[in-house]
């Protein structure tokens, strides 16, 4: 459905292309102020929006910080709310709509959403919570000629063809730790479990209730790999996030990477690397694990979403400013800073690792209101296993009690 | 003074900490009796560029409604202390009965996150504060003893490390010691060991952390024991040089007990200050190998997205009365030499 929509896309240039289009901002005089994370998609969406409406609102203003995870439950509690949008993610949606503080859009989307494909509304219950924009999610990268020197063939596409390969490359000679992985404790490490439990074909909660169901044989086994392959990375892996992990495979001090999409781009540029490494770089879907066929990998989108806590014209000034980025025109100037979901979008070598793991039908991270929870009862409690201190039942053990612990508290589990 | 002057003098100042210290704690206090409301979940349709998939989320009206009744959420009376994650009665009560041996026991305490939270913060304050006090001494002496010259630009250096921020610090010393980094690589050329990692082991990190605990706050303690070494009376000093006693002699007997309400003062402010020991702690990345209390407080309020007030209301107080105990000796000596002096 991905690359078909991809496809699609691609068709529908040469048609937008020719017409002339102007913004439909809204509701003029109307303050639009938008908190989102740092990074350059979204700085090339909001800032298309304010070129487009920021004449005729009274105000436009971004906030791009990384820390918006943080404090958006905070910033949009007050009535009027600090800001009348939010960009942001799976994860951070459940977050704002377990405290109601996004708004359905649906009257707003029958009134500007003509550039807006169906399958880009985030519905929950028939109402439309967010517009999504991009895609992300994590996959392989590989260094071709590195492979080839350790004598592997081709390029691994399951765990299993991972750690085979990291062995020949360890007996080789070549590198002792030639894998990375973002091990850090806390979220990092939580979310390398959810994938792999996924790949594994792994459900984290009973059906239709809060009670956690990560104990079983599937967690087992996706915390055994999780060893296997920390035993092939950097001793320090358990401080390494995308930072340093992109830091690694930079310097050439790795050959095989479990990395976000969005670090694609960054590595395949010219900046902070050498030819070397650039050049043998690919980016492919990502591995699929215990005779599993999907891609071990959690799906992201990043999306519109509107406060509650606005008045209902800001709340319609913001969602028409926002949406009238979301063109060809901006998708062909910022092409390579994302997985764009949107018409026009050109994906090159920096897509292929997302755009393969959709395509395999890697599944989406869990939209479930009390899973910030469970992750961080991951995050917090499998480093003592990946250090050798515990056996994974008692790992997986401990998850399930902290999980349960902080749920009760949060009003989940009885 | 009267009482009634002395009322109205103390009043601006009383009225500020009721404000500022007491209330607060109160209401942290109440706020931990409590936790969130029933959160009402429904089942329902969810779907987006990765197709359709039934999902649950929370029924905000029904949750609201309840909100509504009970505005501070469930009593649950001291339920969030004793649970899990704080001073887990149950689970300790359930490890002494299944385990065989003492070591079984800890090994099985150590796992809760309380507990082990609480291990590395006693293990840095115990370790920490008498090296600080020692070490501040020695400075200081000899600082004191360099010719004039010289003191301006030595009492310059010592105090550097306390000009940088602590998270600043720490975030430099975490470069230092990568693998990658000055020290990192040092320590694997001396051991010979490119394996060797400060960041991968629990020990290494923990000595590493108490290093950089000393490192920090020694200027501290130095500068007061410093201030403190310019009121040593002279005479006396003269008497007991002209008595004959060495120069340790001299450091033990008049030294040390002249500046002795000096070393109640910095080892109360260093229990209180290494207590909290946290900054450290995340510039390192430390979290798998280190954990305090601090830290446990700031990722409840943080990382899951859903702070748990309650659970980081119960860590607070727990670690106020523990600070309390611990300040306890030195206060009570405190307090002995105030009402001895006062007479």
């Amino acid at each position: 459905m991905f690359l078909k929509n991809l496809a699609t896309a691609t068709a529908f240039v040469g048609l937008m292309g020719t017409a002339a289009y102007a913004a439909n901002c809204g509701p003029e005089g109307q303050s639009i102020r938008i908190l989102a994370s740092d990074f350059p998609a979204i700085h090339a969406v909001a800032g298309t929006a304010e070129s487009n409406c920021a004449a005729g609102a009274s105000e436009f203003s971004t906030n791009h910080t990384t820390e918006a995870r943080q404090i958006m439950n905070a910033a949009l509690t007050p009535n009027p709310a600090e800001y009348s949008s939010v960009i942001l993610a799976n994860a951070t949606l459940t977050q704002l709509m377990n405290d109601g503080l996004v708004r359905p859009l649906n009257d707003l989307v029958e009134k500007y959403g003509e550039n807006i494909s169906p399958n880009l509304l985030i519905t929950i219950d028939g109402n439309v919570m967010a517009v999504a924009f991009m895609a992300n999610s994590q996959h392989l990268f590989s260094r071709k000629d590195i492979l080839e020197q350790a004598g592997f063939e081709g390029i691994p596409a399951t765990y299993e063809e991972v750690l085979e390969a990291a062995a020949m490359i360890r007996e080789a000679g070549i590198m002792e730790h030639p894998i990375v992985m973002n091990l850090q404790t806390g979220w990092n490490v939580g979310e390398v479990f959810n994938m792999i439990y996924l790949g594994h074909g792994g459900e984290f909660f009973e059906p239709g209730s809060a009670e956690p169901a990560v104990n079983n044989e599937k967690g087992l086994a996706a915390l055994e790999v999780m060893k296997s392959l920390a035993e092939y990375a950097h001793p320090d892996h358990l401080t390494h996030a995308s930072n340093e992990t992109q830091g690694l495979w930079e310097s050439g001090q790795a050959a095989l990477g479990v990395m976000w999409g969005s670090r694609g781009s960054p590595i395949l540029d010219d900046e902070g690397s050498t030819e070397e490494v650039t050049s043998n770089t690919v980016l492919s879907a990502a591995p699929t694990v215990g005779g599993g066929s999907i891609p071990s990998a959690t799906l992201w989108w990043d999306g519109i979403a509107i406060s509650s806590n606005v008045s209902d014209e800001e709340a319609e000034a913001t969602f028409a400013a926002l949406v009238s980025a979301l063109t060809p025109d901006m998708v062909a100037a910022n092409n390579d800073d994302a997985v764009w979901l949107l018409d026009g979008f050109q994906p090159g070598p920096a897509a292929a690792g997302v755009a393969q793991t959709a395509q395999g039908g890697a599944k989406p991270y869990p939209m479930i209101p009390q899973m910030g929870l469970l992750h961080a009862a991951l995050g917090a409690e499998l480093a003592d296993f990946l250090k050798g201190d515990e056996s994974a039942e008692q790992a997986l053990a401990d998850v399930e009690a902290a999980y349960r612990t902080s749920a009760k508290e949060a009003g989940f589990l009885q | 003074m009267k009482h009634r002057t002395f009322f109205w003098f103390i009043l601006p100042t009383l009225s500020a900490m009721i404000l500022f210290i007491a209330l607060p704690i109160v209401s942290v206090f109440i706020q931990s009796l409590f936790v969130a409301h029933e959160q009402v979940l429904v089942v329902s349709e969810s779907c987006g560029p990765f197709g359709c998939t039934p999902t649950t989320s929370v029924d905000l009206e029904a949750t609201a409604k309840l909100q509504e009744e009970r505005p501070l959420g469930q009593f649950n009376g001291l339920g969030t202390y004793t649970n899990r994650s704080h001073l887990a009665f149950a689970e300790v009560g359930e490890a002494w009965a299944s385990s065989a041996s003492m070591g079984e026991f800890f090994s099985k305490v150590y796992n809760l996150p309380f507990y082990s939270a609480l291990t590395f913060t006693l293990a840095y304050t115990a370790i920490v504060t008498p090296l600080v006090l020692v070490l501040g001494m020695a400075i200081a002496v000899g600082v004191n003893n360099l010719p004039n010259m010289l003191k301006g630009l030595a009492i310059f250096i010592s105090l550097l490390p306390f000009l940088v921020t602590p998270l600043v610090g720490s975030l430099i010393l975490f470069w230092m010691v990568d693998s990658d980094g000055v020290i990192g690589a040092t320590i694997q050329n001396i051991f010979n060991d490119p394996t060797l990692s400060l960041k991968a082991s629990t020990a290494l990190t923990w000595i590493m952390l108490m290093f950089y605990g000393v490192w920090h706050t020694l200027p501290f303690s130095f500068i007061t024991f410093y201030a403190g070494l310019q009121t040593v009376p002279e005479d006396t000093m003269e008497a007991a040089q002209i008595d004959g006693a060495t120069k340790w002699q001299r450091m033990i007997h008049v030294i040390v007990p002249h500046l002795a309400p000096l070393v109640s003062f910095v080892t109360l402010m260093m229990i209180m200050d290494n207590f909290r020991v946290f900054e450290p702690i995340v510039s390192f990345k430390a979290e798998a190998h280190a954990q305090s209390l601090s830290w446990i407080i700031y990722n409840d309020l943080r990382e899951s997205g859903n702070p748990l007030y309650g659970s980081a209301g119960a860590t607070s107080l727990i670690t106020i009365i523990l600070v309390v105990i611990l300040m306890t000796p030195v206060l009570i000596r405190t307090w002995r030499d105030f009402t001895r002096k006062s007479h």
